[in-house]
């Protein structure tokens, strides 16, 4: 390591820091935790670009502290949008309970603002725009926020390295993440990052009095496309209150040909 | 047979004079032990200790608070002092400390008029938004339409916003780990902390800091700050009466040793036993400090009677250890058993208190059978000579009730009955904010915030719907509309919190803000989607999660009521459940629940449970009177002035204060074993003298008089003082308890004299009694 590290150094020295890659110069370089933090938040966000589309059916089981339990049922369709400064698009179809079949659920992410929301009712056959600052309430009653699940974007994240820590059968690195929205629910999320293909496995979310609220753990991974890593399945707990939610993901494919016109305010009354 | 206990407690006295070093050491020893388990003591704060596990209203509040979200509250209650609080400077302070409130350990929620979640309907947007957002910059106009909208909107009016928009709340909901003083503490902390620094920068504001959590921690301040003033003033008054009564310095000081080693072994006792201290139970010493100087009396009396006789000390000792032995553990064996009945109460606290209570009579009278007369063998005493002027007077006192025994009896049986008539004037009401006078901070503030905003008392429904995803039926939607409107018509109701408000208000903004859609929704899918759109533009803790359960099969309606009485909030409870059956498809069936309703059925309840424990008590203690006595038919006159004092000051309570808790159930069970203990004194001598010296009733009243008449003088006046000095504790049911067995107690020693003796010329038998059956107490 500590050769390594001078190499790189002279590397600098000789003005060849363009011919490294920047992995390698950011890992040579003596660096700050915030680095290497956003290097490996870069590094997971790089090995998911280019997935296109995705489309997957969803299914969560509330469970209360008292152990009844309820579910729900939807269909997520993701369009992704390249670029750095703007989210990803996606639609979300409710199929179950029987109510609010039909109801779909469009949503621009965006990075620092609220995102762009419509939702189409049936029983009013009418698109709604949402205008909310909110992401951070729970969604359809679960104990994910409508922010734990949209799309993954860089950049809503500040970042910093904390340690190295075994996480289950694999290595990880645990990284201090801090939302750069205004309006977020959290005050700071830890992430747990495996060390072979940099897909997130754990996270801790922390409220506004910086006390641990909820842990995600992802598990049942698998691959698409020879690349995408996806979990099939999604465990939040809320330790303040005791509830749970289970999110089970089946059916996922990929580069399905959706487009631009799927993600918008007329596709939603068509959206089945 | 009582020669051989006589030779035993002979033996046994003179053992102690003996071996007094040993006994001395051995019993400090033991002491020591037993009250090594003072470490584990601690105060719990938790208001659910007053229920016991299977309590059934304890019960249905738990489940309720399962299904939707188990939560305590701080409510800070934010009054300018001119003006509303819908101005920039107010609204911007309002703004700032929601914010604030966020920090409060284990908050998980914060309700107030700024982050309300308002939403409003342009075009086909439906926006979602704080009501208050930059209230710095907010126009008169915007001023205008923000109290507008608050003061229309249910889930605020009186609840989080006055009618007189001049004084607001700012709920904040905490979800606590079960049964941890730390962690309450430290959020009731935090919040009084918040609301002192709010004061101090803006000193025109006033902040009053409320609700369950405070509720909570106020119990251990009560114990603490009453055991930090009364014990003093116990000890104080202790002294006196000793120095008084025994005139002799080593008296006084050997029996403040036995109290307190008393004091301590009952206390080590329930650290060991792993009792938790509640304002009940923490009033124990002060109890046991005044039944344990009763025992140490009656022995150093005799001592110091026989030692004026002439005797030695060491011969004074072993005399006193004789005659004292069996009326000493009589009475201490009845005081035992009446406090042991407390464990008959549904009320924890006071079992605990029976206990500790129990456990410090039986220490103080092993210790004043051994430590004491060790210690008294050890210290010099000086005996003066003291002029005895209390038997002249009890003889005049004697042939007083002599001459008018006739008079006497028929005037005190008119008083009795006159007295226990009043009881129905009794009325039960356990509101636990009065539990705390004006001293405890809680009292004041929930005052405060009764008077300025809302109330402080709550009643709570689940109503149920007819299946998963019910509650948007419209069927649902309507009853339980009119099952609200009901509810808010009800006297004392201030504020009912709803789901269908949320629902109107919703199918309102989904029309483009058009007041005729202040209305449920009229189709259950469309009500569903609405919620769904609702839920998804909440912000982080503002969901509806702890008003709709998760399988949204069922919504939480939460009354609050103003400062009504216990009796009516039970019958609002049973009114509102009846209502539901009335009108209601059976799912939505709901009895109501709350801690409020918790405490309104508390009193009612232990005076049924401790029917029972009291029942058996007054048995065990007639029939150890009957065997003390040697005498079936004494015995049972004995009955009678065991019996009326507790039901005459329950009267008497009627007359003049007529309004009383959950401490009254527990009255006729502690008092009656220490009330039997002047019956046991006075009867013993009448039996004595009727018996060994073979005298008419009449002089054997006499003899019973002159004898024990002032020492049951003095005995009662100290248990009176005692169980007084609990009236001055911040906790009403210390203090009703306390002034209710010192009237007992009072009233005992008239019925004692005034109408027990004529009742033995009565009914005591003429003949002589001449049967040698062991006499037992002295």
């Amino acid at each position: 390591m500590k050769s390594f590290k001078k190499l790189g150094f002279s590397f600098a020295a000789l003005g060849l820091l363009a011919l490294a890659s920047p992995l390698l110069s950011s890992t040579a370089i003596a660096q700050t935790d915030e680095e290497k933090g956003l290097e490996i938040a870069t590094e997971w966000d790089k090995r998911d670009h280019g997935f296109g589309d995705s489309q997957a059916t969803m299914q969560m089981v509330l469970v209360n502290r008292h152990g009844e339990e309820s579910k729900r049922e939807m269909r997520q369709k993701v369009l992704e949008v390249p670029g750095l400064d703007i989210g990803d698009k996606s639609l979300t179809i409710f199929d179950k309970p029987r109510d609010v079949k039909g109801t779909a659920f469009l949503s621009f992410a965006k990075i620092l603002d609220p995102d762009d929301q419509w939702l189409y009712l049936p029983a009013l056959k009418r698109v709604k725009r949402i205008s909310s600052k909110n992401k951070s309430g729970p969604f359809v009653g679960s104990e994910f926020a409508f922010e734990d699940l949209s799309a993954n974007e860089l950049k809503k994240y500040t970042y910093k390295y904390l340690r190295d820590e075994k996480c289950g059968d694999l290595e990880c690195f645990v990284v201090e993440q801090y939302p750069t929205y205004e309006n977020s629910g959290y005050t700071k999320t830890i992430v747990w990052y495996d060390k072979d293909e940099y897909r997130q496995q754990k996270t801790e979310f922390y409220d506004r009095k910086k006390t641990l609220l909820k842990t995600l753990v992802y598990s049942d991974f698998k691959q698409y496309l020879g690349k995408h890593w996806r979990a099939h399945k999604m465990d939040m707990e809320n330790h303040q209150t005791g509830k749970k939610t289970h999110l089970v993901f089946t059916e996922f494919e990929f580069q399905t040909g959706l487009k631009d016109g799927d993600f918008n305010k007329n596709s939603l009354k068509r959206a089945r | 047979m009582s020669k051989l206990i006589n030779s035993l407690t002979l033996g046994f006295a003179k053992g102690v004079v003996k071996w007094r070093w040993l006994v001395l050491l051995f019993s400090v020893v033991a002491v020591l032990a037993l009250a090594s388990g003072g470490r584990f003591l601690a105060f719990t704060s938790d208001y659910r200790v007053f229920f016991g596990e299977d309590n059934p209203q304890l019960q249905a509040y738990d489940g309720l608070q399962d299904i939707y979200t188990k939560t305590d509250n701080v409510l800070l209650v934010i009054k300018p002092n001119e003006g509303t609080v819908f101005t920039n400077k107010w609204l911007q302070v309002i703004q700032q400390v929601t914010e604030d409130s966020w920090q409060v350990p284990y908050s998980i929620r914060v309700d107030s008029l700024s982050n309300f979640q308002h939403t409003i309907a342009e075009e086909d947007d439906l926006i979602v938004a704080d009501l208050v957002e930059e209230a710095g910059g907010l126009t008169n106009a915007q001023l205008k339409e923000i109290e507008a909208v608050a003061q229309r909107e249910p889930v605020l009016a009186r609840r989080l916003i006055s009618e007189d928009s001049k004084t607001t709340g700012i709920n904040i909901t905490l979800q606590l780990p079960e049964d941890d003083q730390i962690a309450l503490t430290e959020a009731v902390e935090y919040a009084e902390g918040m609301a002192a620094s709010i004061e101090k920068q803006y000193p025109e504001l006033e902040v009053a800091v409320t609700g369950r959590a405070p509720l909570s921690n106020s119990f251990p301040r009560a114990s603490q700050k009453d055991m930090g003033s009364l014990i003093p003033i116990m000890f104080g008054i202790i002294v006196l009466a000793l120095v008084g009564f025994l005139r002799s310095i080593s008296g006084t000081i050997v029996t403040l040793m036995v109290i307190i080693l008393s004091v301590m072994s009952a206390m080590g006792f329930a650290g060991h036993t792993g009792v938790k201290l509640t304002p009940p139970s923490a009033m124990a010493p002060i109890i046991i400090l005044t039944i344990a100087i009763a025992d140490c009396v009656h022995i150093l009396i005799t001592m110091l009677h026989e030692m004026r006789m002439g005797r030695t000390k060491h011969e004074a000792i072993v005399e006193s250890l004789r005659v004292n032995t069996q009326p000493v553990l009589l009475t201490s064996f009845t005081t035992v058993i009446g406090f042991l009945s407390l464990n008959f109460s549904d009320s924890p606290p006071f079992g605990d208190l029976g206990n500790i209570a129990a456990a410090g009579v039986v220490a103080a009278w092993v210790l004043s059978m051994t430590f004491l007369p060790a210690v008294a063998a050890i210290i010099p005493f000086r005996v003066k000579e003291v002029k005895d002027d209390a038997s002249g007077f009890m003889s005049k006192f004697a042939e007083f009730v002599l001459v008018h025994r006739t008079k006497l009896l028929v005037g005190m049986t008119a008083v009795v009955v006159i007295m226990i008539a009043q009881i129905p004037r009794i009325e039960l009401d356990d509101r636990f904010v009065e539990y705390f006078d004006h001293s405890i901070p809680f009292r004041v503030d929930s005052d405060f915030a009764r008077e300025n905003l809302t109330g402080i008392y709550d009643l709570e429904f689940s109503v149920g719907a007819v299946d998963s995803g019910g509650i948007s039926d419209p069927e649902y939607l309507a009853k339980l509309e009119e099952f609200t409107l009901w509810l808010r018509d009800q006297p004392g109701v201030v504020h009912v919190n709803v789901f269908t408000d949320v629902m109107k208000r919703l199918n309102k903004s989904m029309h483009g803000d058009d007041e005729s859609y202040y209305k449920v929704p009229e189709g259950r899918e469309l009500a569903a989607q609405y919620l769904l759109l609702y839920e998804m533009s909440l912000p982080y803790g503002l969901d509806l999660n702890s008003q709709i359960n998760v399988d949204k099969s069922a919504t939480r309606v939460s009354v609050t009521l103003d400062n009504v009485s216990s009796e009516n909030i039970r019958s609002l409870a049973v009114k509102g459940s009846e209502w539901l059956k009335l009108n209601a498809p059976e799912y939505m069936y709901a009895d109501g629940s709350g801690a409020s309703v918790m405490f309104a059925h508390i009193a009612d309840r232990n005076i049924k449970s401790m029917l029972i424990g009291t029942a058996l008590a007054f048995v065990l203690i007639s029939i150890s009177m009957v065997v003390a006595l040697g005498s079936l038919r004494i015995g049972l006159i004995s009955l009678i002035p065991n019996m009326l004092p507790a039901a005459m000051a329950f009267g008497l309570w009627g007359v003049f204060v007529g309004q009383v808790g959950l401490a009254v159930s527990v009255i006729a069970a502690t008092s009656l074993g220490l009330i039997v203990d002047a019956s046991v004194h006075f009867l013993s001598k009448y039996v004595r003298a009727r018996r060994e010296r073979g005298e008419s009733p009449e002089d054997a009243v006499r003899y019973s008089f002159k004898t024990v008449g002032m020492a049951l003088w003095v005995t009662t006046a100290v248990l009176m003082m005692g169980f007084g000095v609990l009236f001055f504790s911040s906790f009403s049911l210390n203090a009703d308890m306390g002034l209710l067995t010192a009237i007992t107690i009072a009233i005992a020693l008239a019925v004692d004299f005034l109408l027990l003796p004529p009742l033995l010329l009565l009914l005591g038998g003429k003949k002589p009694m001449t049967n040698a059956v062991p006499q037992a107490a002295d």
